[in-house]
């Protein structure tokens, strides 16, 4: 009775995910008759004609994330390395509880900082001495407006930043310490012993935890949406405004009157939803390999 | 060939200091985004701001009392839908489907489900249960969250019932008690803290949500007097407001955003706190 009970309620996500994917094919079945497998490379996004494609959007969805990915998983190598090896235990007790939370904060506020705060401060400082600097470069060019797929980016990255963290901190611990002792015993500084030691062992961990942080930030809707610019342009400037798959349907899905609209919206959660779903098995294939090599342990 | 030592010991400083430098960026922007809210919040708040309903843009005095209702109120029934059904599912997975083909099936579901973006979700309930329905609602938005929450307690569960030695178990068992006893009366008292962690945190992230509310709840500028219509919450309040141009609304956007990141980090903060206190016994 108890058991049968436990594993209803535990069906009940098997249903929930078929569900979900029946839901979304069966919405946008009149786009997807419509277009076809050309939906994904058409630019075309056109209400009024009735023509529609995700090559806009998911291009606005992909560049911002891989900023965010660049800056967050740089960024948090680093910090890792200053948690793990260099700060005393009370300092990085607190400065790793600090970034952590950073994930508590809502969405939505990263958007509001985001908009209100971040964006007159890129479009003041950041981006001019961008421009300035590496103006010669196609990717910063155009005038600094502050919001667009650069501030998105980033903003991105912060709020991935702990998420990418944990597992981090996990691997960089990981790391037998008699083998990094062997390294400092043969007279490695710390940067060496790290370089060559501690990344080498964990990198299949960092890889790991990159997909887990590139999961959110593909799908983050409300940070993105109040900094990304609604623009519909494909651009090489990163200054220029973009728009994600996510605020598409953000700012579009309560406009959207007509079916085939409507649909083409559900197509584009579709194809985001299967996006995720392809980070999240690769994911898991790869934390499932390491830990049968490692015999668990994270 | 060997480099030179005082070019190493010069790259291992620069390292250290990058790194360090690294660390106070992460800091420094949590900070950066607490204080800006904490001030530009302030002054949007005073007692009007709880117990009146909003005004038009240019009209003086005015609060939020239907969103803060309003999203308390889905927020419960959100946590009274995805809190026993998830954890129930955390018990299978870790009582009775450690080796199950079932077990692991939902194992893997579950840790999907937890990668969906939350707009996706909102989009499937308003697919779901909006478009039949015809209208939006208050009911919408709460399952939108209740099944953003289930994996997450699910999970939690699952990993903190997995912490509690068998011999608890087996020693419940071997007295005669029923499996269910067993596990409601032993193993969930062995798991407690975890388990109620784990609820909080759950609680405390989709009380934050916007995304999944967008389509299903939608927003209303009236009181919430019946969850079968569309229902004011803070978070949409606030996408909202920001996104106008009336200086009014964006403050009190910013009154909600203070509101809503005070109530998420003091839940967060004591579920950390909760934790530590059980470590240390």
């Amino acid at each position: 009775m108890f058991r049968g009970a436990t594993a209803l309620c535990a069906a009940l996500f098997l249903v929930l995910a078929l569900a979900f994917l029946e839901e979304l094919v069966r919405n946008s079945s009149l786009s997807l008759g419509q277009f076809g497998a050309g939906f994904l490379t058409s630019r075309a996004w056109n209400p009024v004609t009735g023509e529609f494609g995700a090559a806009r959007r998911v291009f606005g969805t992909v560049v911002p994330t891989a900023i965010a990915m660049l800056l967050a998983v740089t960024l948090r190598v680093v910090i890792a390395l200053f948690l793990v090896e260099l700060a005393p235990p009370i300092l990085a007790r607190v400065v790793g509880g600090g970034i952590e939370l950073l994930a508590a904060v809502p969405s939505i506020i990263f958007g509001m900082w985001g908009l209100f705060v971040f964006a007159p401060f890129m479009a003041k400082h950041v981006q001019p001495a961008l421009g300035d600097t590496l103006g010669f470069l196609p990717l910063f060019q155009g005038p600094p407006m502050g919001i667009g797929i650069l501030t998105a980016g980033m903003i991105l990255a912060l709020m991935i930043l702990p998420f990418v963290s944990a597992v981090m901190r996990d691997v960089f611990s990981m790391v037998p310490p008699i083998v990094k002792e062997a390294g400092f015993g043969m007279g490695s500084t710390t940067w060496e012993v790290t370089r060559k030691v501690t990344v080498r062992y964990g990198i299949r961990g960092v890889v790991g935890a990159c997909f887990l942080g590139l999961g959110r930030a593909v799908g983050e809707t409300m940070a993105v949406t109040f900094v990304i610019g609604n623009d519909h342009a494909i651009s090489a400037s990163l200054f220029s405004p973009g728009n994600s798959i996510a605020s598409a349907l953000a700012n579009e899905f309560t406009e959207a009157s007509e079916p085939l609209y409507l649909s083409a919206l559900v197509e584009l959660g579709l194809v985001l939803f299967g996006l995720t779903f392809l980070i999240q098995v690769l994911a898991q294939l790869w934390l499932r390999a390491l830990r049968k090599q490692t015999g668990g342990g994270l | 060939m060997r480099r030179p030592a005082s070019f190493r010991r010069l790259s291992d400083l620069s390292i250290k200091v990058l790194s360090s430098l690294a660390a106070l960026v992460g800091l420094a922007a949590l900070a950066w985004i607490l204080a800006v809210v904490l001030e530009r919040g302030w002054n949007a708040i005073n007692w009007e701001f709880f117990t009146a309903l909003p005004t038009p843009p240019g009209v003086a005095g005015g609060g939020l009392s239907n969103a803060i209702v309003g999203t308390l109120f889905m927020t419960v029934l959100a946590t009274a839908v995805g809190v026993p059904v998830g954890m129930m599912a955390g018990v299978y997975l870790a009582e009775f489907g450690r080796t199950t083909k079932l077990g692991s099936a939902v194992r893997f579901t579950v840790n999907m489900l937890m990668g969906v973006p939350s707009i996706i979700v909102g989009l499937f309930v308003y697919t779901f249960l909006v478009l039949p329905a015809g209208h939006f609602s208050g009911y919408a938005g709460a399952i939108a969250l209740a099944v953003l929450m289930l994996p997450v307690v699910a999970r939690t569960s699952e990993d903190m019932l997995g912490l509690v030695p068998n011999a608890l178990r087996e020693s419940a068992l071997a007295l005669g008690a029923p499996r269910w006893k067993a596990t409601l009366g032993i193993v969930f008292r062995a798991a407690k803290t975890g388990l109620v962690t784990g609820v909080i945190l759950a609680v405390a992230r989709v009380a934050g949500e916007t995304a999944p509310l967008l389509f299903t709840a939608l927003n209303s500028p009236y009181w919430p007097s019946s969850l079968n219509q569309p229902t004011a919450n803070l978070t949409v309040t606030i996408f909202n407001y920001a996104m106008s141009p009336y200086p009014d609304w964006q403050q009190a956007a910013w009154g909600a955003s203070l509101l809503i990141t005070a109530g998420v980090l003091v839940t967060t903060l004591t579920a950390r706190f909760l934790v530590g206190e059980a470590r240390r016994q």
